[in-house]
């Protein structure tokens, strides 16, 4: 019988500093046993749990993306035990990865489609993982438009700045970055919280229009009621959720919101989904 | 299925016998009232106990359970490479279990044993399990079994089902296992099966009209989770809870877990605990944000998961099979009975 608890044997290939103030930290990982990283498929949007042994296990999404391969990548913002004992360890350490888990972004019905992407603070690592998928030569052509509003406290806080600034530069995705705030004179792009920054500068929406966020529950809030002004539908706006989470494997009874455990059915939901649910997220 | 019947004079030595072939559990009196333990060689199980104050769910779910192991001594190869801890297959009987409790094993697999995913501990367990219960004849003042699908000689679950006849047990057969475990014991006196069957239709009957079975669910289905959930009765109910968990571990269909990571010298293990959404830290997230915050929220969830979320998702009626120990053990008399009808009769006027 197969042990869905059994992490897979990682070891720590690349840790990079990830933000100004330390508190993130992109962690790259390679399978110890090569045939892992196949039983490892994943796709945008799905989650792991990260494995140290005699310290704990966490959930964290996956930040690389199924395009990506020979690692995978998690960016983890340091709070609690787990979370700090990783920023702690080093290059060649050895933990565990178990996953992938999860359900993800609903790839098929989002081809043909035009896609928006709406993510604040570090939950921005899925949406990460969902850029570089949609803009990898072999997809690009599957999606019509791509926007992507991003948004952090400060310009040194934002994830990924290399790629961000590359993307920016391309003329096949629409970037739209923001910060909280700044005192940087020479910053050019936006600055605002999202959920106005999407009022002011996401497409308005047809049927071919699909929105996915992913932010802390304040940001998803308050974007809700900008998209639904630009005329996107419930079953349009795509969130990917978070609960406390320990099994990951919709056993131990933690995450559900309502009849939906957020660690099987989710985390991804269409907010027509969350409508019909108990706001306990 | 075939009706054997057992001399009382003949338990003891076929329990005996049978401890070649299993490990025996059964109902024994300690310090803390009566509970389903393992029997040491010496003993016997105590039969005609009372309901045990907690159920049998801890056979195949212990409260506290290894799950993975590590070394983490460098100088060795597999050092930091977790590792499944050895399930324990050898097979076991669990003796004298109360029918509804074997029912709730029957929900309860709906949850480690389902088509994505199956538990390899709780499933090890249930394989390697025999269970050979005893009708219940005096039910108590809290049974409720009948009015949520179980009852006192209800099957569901069971390998074996008994009735206690004064000086013997007539022993229904009803799998494989029930059968192997008879032979193990030498248990072979073959009883009428049409006779039988009358005598315990008569008995189920008897016990059946002891219970006061106030309890309706049958209306909780055609209501929407989100009315239910909205209901202003919440408050109320939860008004008095202390947030004690006692409920949710004396409950034999309750199965949440936590997982935790424990370090001595140089091995790591893996323990899953069970876990109680009563605390306020079961859902706590580590940005300090609680969806489920106050007392209120936490009961509601109880409630909501026992009698609409489990109904909605499986199908298989409610996640409660009215064993009553909640409501015998609740410090502050917070009755699951009275819950369920205020649900199951929850008009909205909207
Ligand atoms: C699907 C999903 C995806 C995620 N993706 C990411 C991601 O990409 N990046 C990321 O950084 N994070 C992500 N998270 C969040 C991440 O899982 C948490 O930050 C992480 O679990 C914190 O673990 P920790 O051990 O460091 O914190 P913990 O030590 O568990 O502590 C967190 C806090 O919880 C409370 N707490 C927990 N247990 C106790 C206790 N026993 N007693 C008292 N208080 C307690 C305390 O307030 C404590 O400060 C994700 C979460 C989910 C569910
Ligand atoms: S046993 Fe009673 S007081 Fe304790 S948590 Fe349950 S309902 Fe609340
Ligand atoms: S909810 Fe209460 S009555 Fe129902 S099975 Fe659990 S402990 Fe027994
Ligand atoms: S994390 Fe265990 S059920 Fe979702």
């Amino acid at each position: 019988m197969e042990n869905p608890y059994l992490p897979y044997p990682v070891r720590i290939d690349d840790i990079e500093v990830a933000t100004e103030d330390k508190s993130l930290k992109t962690f790259t990982f390679v399978f110890v046993n090569p045939e892992d990283e196949e039983k490892f498929a994943y796709k945008a949007g799905q989650f792991a749990e990260l494995s140290i042994p005699g310290v704990g296990e966490i959930p964290i999404g996956i930040a690389s993306s199924p395009v990506e391969k020979g690692f995978v990548k998690f960016t983890v913002f340091r709070t609690g035990v787990v979370t700090t004992h990783l920023h702690n360890m080093k290059k060649g350490d050895l933990m565990g990865i178990r996953g992938p888990l999860g359900n993800w972004y609903p790839w098929d019905k989002l081809e043909n489609k035009n896609v928006v992407i709406i993510g604040g603070g570090f939950a921005f690592t899925t949406l990460r993982s969902s850029i570089v998928y949609m803009l990898d030569p072999a997809n690009r052509k599957k999606f019509k438009n791509i926007d992507v509003v991003y948004g952090a406290r400060s310009p040194g806080m934002l994830l990924y700045r290399e790629e961000l600034f590359d993307w920016e530069k391309r003329d096949d995705i629409n970037m739209h970055i923001t910060v909280d705030g700044t005192d940087d004179p020479d910053w050019k792009y936006h600055t605002g919280f999202v959920p106005q920054v999407v009022e002011d500068n996401a497409p308005v929406a047809d049927e071919d229009t699909y929105a996915i966020v992913c932010g802390p529950p304040i940001m998803i809030k308050f974007t809700q009621p900008a998209l639904t002004k630009l005329g996107y539908q419930p079953h349009q706006i795509i969130m990917s959720l978070e609960n406390r989470m320990k099994c990951g494997i919709g056993m131990c009874g933690r995450c559900n919101i309502g009849k939906e455990l957020v660690c099987k059915d989710g985390p991804v939901f269409t907010l027509e989904e969350i409508n019909q649910t108990p706001k306990e997220y | 299925m075939n009706f054997i019947t057992i001399d009382k004079k003949d338990w003891a030595p076929g329990v005996d016998q049978s401890r070649n072939t299993y490990r025996v559990y059964g109902p024994v009196e300690d310090e803390n009232g009566c509970q389903i333990k393992p029997l040491a060689p010496d003993m016997q199980p105590k039969m005609d106990a009372p309901v045990t104050v907690m159920s049998a769910k801890s056979v195949l779910f212990p409260q506290t359970e290894k799950i993975l192991t590590a070394t983490l001594d460098e100088s060795k190869e597999d050092h930091h490479v977790m590792k499944p801890v050895e399930t324990d297959d050898m097979p076991r009987v669990v003796l004298g279990i109360r029918p509804y409790d074997a029912k709730a094993v029957h929900l309860v697999k709906l949850n480690f044993d389902n088509p994505d995913y199956k538990d390899p501990y709780w499933c090890a367990a249930y394989d390697a399990t025999t269970f050979v219960g005893l009708g219940v004849t005096r039910p108590g003042p809290c049974d409720f079994s009948t009015a949520v699908g179980s009852g006192p000689f209800s099957e569901e679950g069971l390998d074996v089902l008994m009735a206690d006849m004064d000086d013997k047990y007539l022993a229904k057969i009803l799998t494989e296992k029930g059968e192997k475990w008879a032979a193990a014991c030498g248990f072979d006196t073959a009883a009428d099966p049409k006779e039988s069957q009358v005598l315990f239709d008569v008995l189920r009957k008897e016990a059946e009209k002891q219970i006061q079975a106030d309890v309706a669910t049958d209306k909780l289905a055609q209501k929407t989770i989100l009315d239910l959930y909205d209901a202003p009765f919440w408050d109320e109910v939860a008004f008095s809870c202390i947030n004690c968990g006692t409920c949710t571990y004396v409950c034999p269909t309750c199965w949440c877990f936590d997982i935790q990571d424990e370090t001595r010298h140089n091995t790591a293990v893996r323990f899953r605990n069970w876990d109680t959404c009563m605390s306020s830290l079961f859902t706590h997230h580590a940005s300090g944000h609680n969806p489920r915050g106050t007392k209120v929220q936490r009961v509601r969830q109880r409630f909501m998961h026992k009698l609409k979320y489990f109904l909605d998702k499986y199908d298989q009626g409610i996640m409660c099979v009215g064993c009553g120990r909640c409501v015998a053990s609740c410090p502050v008399n917070i009755d699951i009975r009275e819950v369920c009808n205020r649900m199951n009769d929850y008009e909205t006027t909207k």
